[in-house]
């Protein structure tokens, strides 16, 4: 990508106020629940109470006799599904699909959805969910991956046989798949190593805690076309899967995107849509589904729980010379655990000549288990940064000697398949290095802990539209829905090359049908992919308008340049004509070929990795086991930073997140299987008060992938605060700690117990 | 279908006739941070609910720090906390108020709500058990006054009767050179509720040596304990590092705990005594500067 | 049950509306009245997104019954600003960024608009105690917590 090497940018890299911060300040943005429709229904669904049960009937005749409820379905108004794959070519299995959104013969996890009801109002539909009889033959459940993992476990599907070991298993198990990536000889390597350690981990499921609960309003028309508006990570995602478990045709759907209230990976998959079409079908009414936050934490898709060992060998002088990585990671009661890039993060950030990840994935009684910011990697980072942080403890080394001196950097073969191009590890590094948080002394029962993180970012297909008005100004159109401020971002990349004015520049996530397609908001992907799209939609216009102006200036193309929002002569040849702004030519546009209309459909490689190094200080009750987080700075290579604020923001929201998974935030479930703590008062989230500020470092190592520099940022902030949080407790207290949450009781627990 | 009648008396008697009368269930509500979301959940199905903030007398603070306070069971969190000459003289009683929830929450939550949702954790009540608070009780046959700690019989549980609901809470008159302290323990900062609570009360003579104290734990017990054991580790003594260690282990050895969600039975009874101990520093150093 | 008549105030107008008992006030706002911009994060009190103020007091509208409302007043998110003038937060919020998708944005103000009412002078820790009962996912509370202590010292000192 050429053009803007070495080019002074005029817009990107600024702070202006987003485009559509006012709506959001004032009330005015519409987020999916906000939707009401003329003769609009409430839709509510009835949840499974049991973590595994058969069902044996389900009877729902008094519940469709009450005044007011005019539809009721279960799993038996699904189609049957076959597998499949989807656009993007993301694996998917549309009989689990299906049946995550309506059971069908069975209920896999306390909060299954088995029934739905849509009434006149939400008072009728809850009366009606209590009048839905189902009977169910309850069966044995395993919640644990080591448990589920045993060859006696209760058998969630029959259908499941191991992939990736060989002989090919004849039986059926929960275990969905084994991975493994390997890099030189580890087992010999370790001969080498003049200190070993070697660890076990557990860790907790936990969930993406976006405060807006998913919602839907979906409308049906006699001619079988079909409206949905929702909050998602991707209106066409929801599309496409609701055509295909609904066994329609894309194009008779449209998904208007809502705002969105957070998602964090949780948004990235269909939950209520299909369900809210069918009650609506039914109906003959719009029919609103808005999941409960019981609903959210039972019936959603929260990250992994898991379990893992990692082993780290290093010479006298801190080399590291062997690793390895068992990563067993519960997926939910369907395929889908985050695996894979759990293995591929885990020792990302150090150059490693002998190095295995071995990953298993076993379902479990829990509810589907879904993308989390980052899928994976802040788990698996967590044990090794755990496990390197005791090596140089050992060693009597500099936790942060040890992770410059093994460093990955340009040129680095990752245990995955590539080497890296140019990549800002080593830079943030030296940038926590050297921040004053090291000069800060230390008191009584406090710790200071490092860690390192990092994430490969996706790219992959977006389209973006950019239209002229007659006046010059421009409205840029994309289909990624917009989740923490990427319309300022998108408006500041095409005010930058068209050279107009950051306020003249309207940006709008358009819904299925008005723009092409998008992938979903993920894999840290819109700032870079979808602003790609945006870049070459925008330097469509410029071309055209070059070639307009050389139309009228009766040169050719070459001689005229685009240089601040003008036309000018690219030099003597072209004669001595004045510039043209783009308001001027876009005012001619009728006499010069019409509407000025620039357009880009892509397919992004080159999404450049990012690296985070993080640093923090705890303080610790040894009385209570209590933490107090005092101080925390993250350094993040971001490439290019296009609005530095929402990187920022980024940065200190990866963080937050981080601390509650690090310390407080857990799945709890009874011996019954059922959750115990489905709300946000024992399902504990960072309060403002648990937090200090974060200090947030950008560092600039632009992407040769993009022409901007862009990398991805919103993931790699979640990947190190475990680690860091972590090697900050244990040196604290004189303990390590391998299972998280570092909850209070477990700390004094861990204090009394090496006394 | 299943709803409730909404009635909002705005005076004692009218209530306690609503509540007498009531076919069903009739719950009070108060501040109604518990309630709604009991509502909500479908938790607690009422046939009738008495909203009592109409009540003048339950909306009231009275009195003064020498004749004593009387708190209206209705009085929100935050009007507790505003008020200057009650902050004063029982700094722990309101701290135990204040901690219930957020800001919002302080908004709406209420001390009568708090004891009679009968949690075992509710931050309000170990202060006024440590302070002595006496509830007044309205109800059919008239009014009648109980200690606090007799007020919740069990999680969920209350001995009040049918028709019986709290007017009040009133605290003893203060004496000099006393102070009070609310501690508890909960993993975050804010928004929790509390794993282990203690609150202390105690008055000290002119050279110092405890002559009265009170020592109440939350979430230890199907109730809040008052632990006179703990107590008696203070009284006649100079609060000194043996007192406190004596006082520690007593409110410790009075635990009866239950492994939950929140703290296990090990964490509870290790931590009620570690706070109990702090709770009494507090109150001391209070009482020595409120002479 | 029969819906019950309610008077009210709402954003300074008199308003009437038919409510069932168990309808929050939150219900009442977002499905009665048309005023979204109050948001349903929890229906418990911990998230603090439904916000408002009832009679002054900063509250969570989900845990406020739509029949207590009668002669009482709340104000919601909608009447913060006046006329086309944001109030000095809803623009310091912009400015610097202390919003991400905006879901928890409408409560956050409310709250902080009734912390500077009762104190203009907050420290951050009073700041972060005061909004604890805001939950906020999107970004670590830092930028949140700034604009709040900015905007207390412009409305100070434009005193």
């Amino acid at each position: 990508m050429a053009g803007y090497e070495g080019k002074t940018f005029k817009w990107v890299g600024t702070r202006p106020i987003r485009p559509d911060g006012v709506d959001k300040v004032t009330g005015r943005a519409n987020y999916g629940a906000d939707m009401n429709l003329p003769g609009q229904l409430t839709g509510r669904i009835l949840r499974s109470p049991h973590a595994h049960a058969k069902i044996v009937s389900i009877d729902t005749s008094k519940a469709e006799k009450l005044t007011g409820v005019k539809a009721v379905i279960t799993g038996k108004d699904f189609p049957d599904m076959h597998n499949g794959v989807m656009p993007g070519d993301e694996g998917v299995n549309f009989h689990h699909l299906s049946s995550n959104i309506m059971a069908k013969h069975k209920v896999l996890y306390d909060g299954h959805a088995v029934a739905a009801v849509a009434a006149t109002s939400a008072a009728i539909a809850e009366e009606a969910l209590s009048l839905i009889d189902v009977k169910y033959e309850i069966l044995p459940h395993v919640i644990d991956v080591d448990l589920s993992m045993q060859p006696d476990a209760p058998l969630l599907h029959d259908d499941i046989f191991t992939s990736g070991v060989n002989p090919k298993p004849e039986k059926p198990s929960n275990v969905v798949q084994r991975i493994q990536m390997q890099l030189g000889d580890p087992d010999a390597a370790f001969k080498d190593a003049d200190v070993i350690v070697e660890r076990s981990f557990k860790t907790k499921a936990v969930h993406q805690g976006y405060i807006e609960p998913h919602a839907a309003v979906a409308e049906w028309s006699e001619d079988g076309q079909c409206r949905i508006w929702c909050s998602s990570q991707g209106h066409f995602m929801i599309r496409t899967l609701t055509a295909r478990l609904l066994k329609m045709e894309a194009a008779q759907i449209r998904v208007m995107p809502a705002e969105i209230g957070g998602g964090f990976g949780g948004k990235t998959i269909i939950f209520i849509e299909p369900t809210a079409v069918l009650l609506a079908r039914k109906a003959k009414r719009p029919v609103r589904v808005v999941m409960s936050r019981d609903e959210v934490f039972r019936g959603s898709g929260p990250a992994p729980a898991t379990s893992i060992d990692v082993k780290i060998g290093a010479k006298k002088d801190g080399t590291l010379v062997a690793a390895t990585g068992e990563f067993r990671y519960q997926a939910g009661a369907f395929p889908g655990s985050p695996v894979g890039p759990a293995c591929m993060a885990a020792f990302g950030p150090y150059a490693l000549t002998h190095v295995r990840a071995t990953g298993y994935e076993a379902v479990t009684n829990r509810p589907l288990c879904y993308s989390y910011r980052a899928p994976g990697a802040p788990l698996s980072s967590f044990a090794v940064e755990s496990v390197l942080d005791e090596i140089a403890q050992k060693l009597d080394m500099d936790p942060m000697e040890i992770r410059i001196k093994n460093g990955s950097k340009e040129g680095t073969q990752m245990v995955y398949g590539p080497k890296l191009k140019a990549v800002g590890n080593l830079e943030c590094l030296k940038a926590i290095q050297s921040h004053p948080i090291n000069k800060i002394p230390l008191g009584p029962n406090q710790g200071r802990g490092l860690a390192a993180g990092f994430w490969f970012n996706l790219g992959g297909q977006s389209s973006a539209v950019v239209n002229i008005a007659e006046d010059g100004t421009a409205t840029i159109m994309t289909g990624s829905p917009d989740i923490g401020g990427s319309r300022a971002s998108m408006a500041l990349m095409a005010a930058e090359v068209l050279g107009i004015d950051y306020s003249k520049v309207r940006p709008i996530v358009g819904d299925t049908s008005a723009v092409g397609f998008c992938e979903i908001t993920h894999g840290s992907r819109v700032t870079f992919a979808t602003g790609m799209a945006i870049i070459q939609a925008s330097e469509d216009i410029v071309l055209q308008c070059r070639q307009r102006v050389a139309k009228m200036w009766e040169v050719d193309v070459d001689a005229v340049k685009w240089e601040d929002g003008h036309a000018l002569p690219a030099g003597a040849n072209a004669g001595d004509q004045k510039p043209l702004s783009l308001a001027q030519i876009a005012g001619k546009a009728a006499r010069t070929g019409g509407p000025l209309v620039g357009s880009a459909a892509i397919n992004a490689g080159g999404a450049g990795p990012a690296f985070g190094v993080h640093i923090c200080d705890v303080e610790v009750d040894p009385e209570t086991g209590h933490v107090t987080v005092l101080r925390y700075v993250a350094a993040q290579d971001a490439g290019k930073a296009i609005h530095p604020s929402y990187v920022e923001g980024q940065i200190q929201g990866g963080v937050a997140q981080g601390v509650g998974w690090a310390l407080n935030e857990e799945y709890i479930y009874g011996e019954d299987g059922r959750l115990q703590n489905s709300g946000f008062l024992d399902y504990r989230i960072p309060v403002a008060s648990d937090l200090p500020m974060i200090d947030a470092i950008i560092l600039e190592v632009p992407n040769p992938g993009h022409p901007f520099g862009v990398r991805g940022v919103g993931e790699v902030p979640i990947v190190p605060p475990l680690g860091a949080i972590a090697n900050a407790v244990a040196r604290a207290t004189g303990v390590r700690m391998t299972d998280l949450p570092l909850t209070p009781p477990k700390i004094l627990a861990a204090i009394d117990a090496a006394k | 279908m299943s709803g409730f009648q909404y009635e909002a008396p705005v005076s004692v008697d009218e209530a306690v006739g609503l509540l007498a009368g009531a076919k069903g269930l009739a719950k009070v509500l108060a501040g109604g941070t518990d309630l709604l979301v009991q509502l909500r959940t479908g938790a607690v199905q009422p046939d009738m609910v008495v909203d009592v903030k109409r009540i003048d007398e339950l909306r009231q603070i009275s009195g003064n720090a020498a004749s004593g306070f009387v708190i209206g069971a209705a009085v929100s969190g935050s009007e507790i906390g505003e008020h200057a000459a009650l902050v004063k003289a029982w700094p722990g009683v309101v701290e135990g108020m204040e901690l219930i929830g957020s800001t919002q929450i302080q908004g709406r939550a209420t001390p009568g709500g708090n004891l009679c949702n009968a949690s075992p954790a509710g931050d309000c009540t170990p202060g006024l058990v440590a302070a002595g608070a006496i509830c007044v009780v309205a109800g059919p046959k008239g009014r009648r006054e109980i200690p606090v700690e007799q007020v919740p019989v069990g999680p969920g549980k209350t001995s009040l009767a049918k028709g019986e609901f709290v007017v009040a809470l009133k605290l003893p008159p203060r004496a000099k050179n006393s102070g009070d302290a609310y501690l508890r323990m909960i993993p975050r900062t804010e928004m929790d509720i509390a794993i282990v609570g203690a609150g202390v009360d105690l008055t000290l003579d002119a050279s110092g040596t405890c002559t009265h104290a009170r020592v109440a734990l939350g979430a230890v017990a199907p109730t809040v304990l008052l632990v006179d054991a703990a107590a008696k580790a203070l009284i006649g003594s100079k609060i000194d590092d043996a007192a406190l260690a004596k006082l520690a282990a007593a409110a410790s050895a009075a635990c009866k705990p239950i492994s939950d969600k929140r703290g296990t039975i090990e964490y509870r009874t290790k931590v009620a005594g570690v706070l109990a101990r702090r709770a009494a520093v507090i109150a001391r150093d209070r009482a020595r500067s409120n002479g | 049950m029969s819906k019950l008549h309610i008077s009210a105030t709402v954003n300074g107008e008199a308003v009437e509306y038919l409510c069932d008992p168990k309808q929050t006030l939150l219900d009442v706002l977002r499905d009665e009245l048309n005023l979204t911009g109050s948001k349903e994060g929890c229906s418990s009190g911990d998230c603090g997104a439904c916000s408002v103020t009832l009679d002054g007091r900063l509250v969570c509208s989900c845990l406020v019954l739509g029949v207590e409302m009668q002669g009482r007043s709340v104000e919601t998110i909608e009447n913060m600003a006046s006329g086309e003038e944001l109030h000095p937060l809803q623009q310091k919020f912009l400015e610097a960024a202390a919003l991400q998708c905006g879901f928890c944005t409408p409560g956050f103000l409310v709250a902080a608009k009734a912390l500077l009412e009762k104190n203009p002078n907050p420290t951050e820790t009073e700041a972060r105690y005061w909004l604890a009962g805001n939950l906020c996912r999107c970004t670590g509370y830092d930028k949140i917590i700034r604009a709040v202590l900015e905007t207390a010292a412009d409305m100070r000192g434009s005193k």
